[in-house]
């Protein structure tokens, strides 16, 4: 068994919100210099820069959990990902089909761009991605696991977008993958708070909107060999493979 | 007044809970985090939200409250709906926007 580091929870500058130095190629390189095995990409409702960091990471020796962070009707943040390219287009069509139709304007919340390899614009998304969808925590939760993704509600711990924010708490019987933490909080300090939380797999990450929050908060993954498998196996304790946080 | 009084005031649909229709208002809160009611709502508030899910229940619950009223036509989730009948908490629903609910509201139940 091997020890790899992950940052899970990573913008690029397709979300609003996200730096415009977030490209691929800049991700990978910062991902590179701090010795980042995992990266999970998870621009808000959106899936469409995944697959060319992935491209590029590959060529690193970096393993890309390629997603999204939604926004659930509630207002809570999930980070989702999937296995293959298919089932990740399949879910492209599930956040088109659900986002609120608004436009956005640049000015206020930034711009929502794809670009290609050579860092040309290929697209300019029109909805606004920082607004909901129309789909509950519960029937996300059901879309994500019937596209054989993982499904991890985002930053628990935090005062918005959060379950506990939105929700008053974790409902116990989420069927969550894992629950993921700020760097706010440690395991032990929810756990102590919501100890019904305990059999949960907690991951932290960085929830980088710039370049220098990359792998500024990781979380160990124990795996036999880096694969998409390995890493819902060591979500779900299975085989000796296991997670765990840098303070554990 | 009385949940039931309430409904038939406002014209408001029944979802469920019908067992606590007679429970007494003293009361109302407004807000979509749910996080925001835990800590401030009081006991036997009727309580206006968009929020469908089922959580909504378990905090109306420990806060005590009399009543939920979804606005804008949210319509309740299946095990949200099971939980305030468990809870003989009523949940109501009306296709008015929190802004016009609440303010009849407080015509209704100002002191």
């Amino acid at each position: 068994m091997q020890p790899f580091r992950a940052d899970l929870h990573i913008h690029t500058l397709l979300s609003p919100c996200g730096d415009l130095e977030m490209s691929p190629a800049n991700i990978v390189k910062a991902a590179a210099q701090r010795n980042i095995q995992i990266l999970g990409i998870a621009d808000h409702n959106s899936t469409k820069h995944g697959p060319l960091v992935q491209k590029l990471a590959q060529k690193e020796g970096i393993f890309t959990l390629c997603g999204a962070e939604v926004t659930t009707k509630e207002e809570a943040h999930c980070l989702t990902f999937f296995e293959t390219l298919e089932s990740l287009a399949q879910f492209q069509q599930y956040l088109d089909e659900h986002l609120a139709k608004i436009k956005n304007d640049p000015k206020y919340f930034g711009c929502q761009v794809v670009i290609d390899e050579q860092e040309m614009i290929v697209e300019e998304v029109e909805h606004l991605l920082i607004s909901a969808i129309n789909q509950s925590l519960d029937q996300v939760e059901k879309k994500v696991h019937e596209l054989n993704g993982l499904f991890i509600p985002a930053h628990i711990d935090r005062p918005k977008y959060s379950l506990t924010s939105q929700l008053g708490f974790v409902p116990p019987d989420i069927k969550a993958d894992a629950l993921e933490i700020s760097k706010h909080t440690t395991r032990d300090e929810i756990v102590k708070k919501f100890p019904y939380l305990d059999p949960f797999t907690f991951i932290r990450s960085s929830d980088a909107h710039f370049p220098h929050d990359i792998g500024q908060t990781t979380t160990i993954f124990e795996l036999e060999e880096l694969t998409f498998d390995e890493i819902r196996m060591a979500l779900k304790k299975e085989k000796g493979r296991r997670v765990f946080l840098n303070d554990e | 007044m009385t949940v039931k009084e309430l409904k038939e005031k406002l014209d408001l649909t029944i979802y469920s809970g019908e067992q606590g229709l007679d429970n007494e208002i003293t009361g109302g809160y407004v807000s979509d985090l749910l996080s925001d009611v835990m800590g401030n709502a009081d006991a036997g508030e009727v309580w206006v939200t968009l929020q469908t899910h089922k959580n909504v229940m378990a905090i109306a619950s420990l806060k005590d409250m009399a009543a939920i009223i979804l606005v804008n036509n949210h319509k309740p989730e299946e095990d949200t709906l099971a939980q305030s009948n468990e809870e003989g908490i009523p949940l109501l629903g009306t296709a008015m926007t929190t802004f016009e609910v609440t303010g009849r509201l407080w015509e209704l139940i100002k002191k």
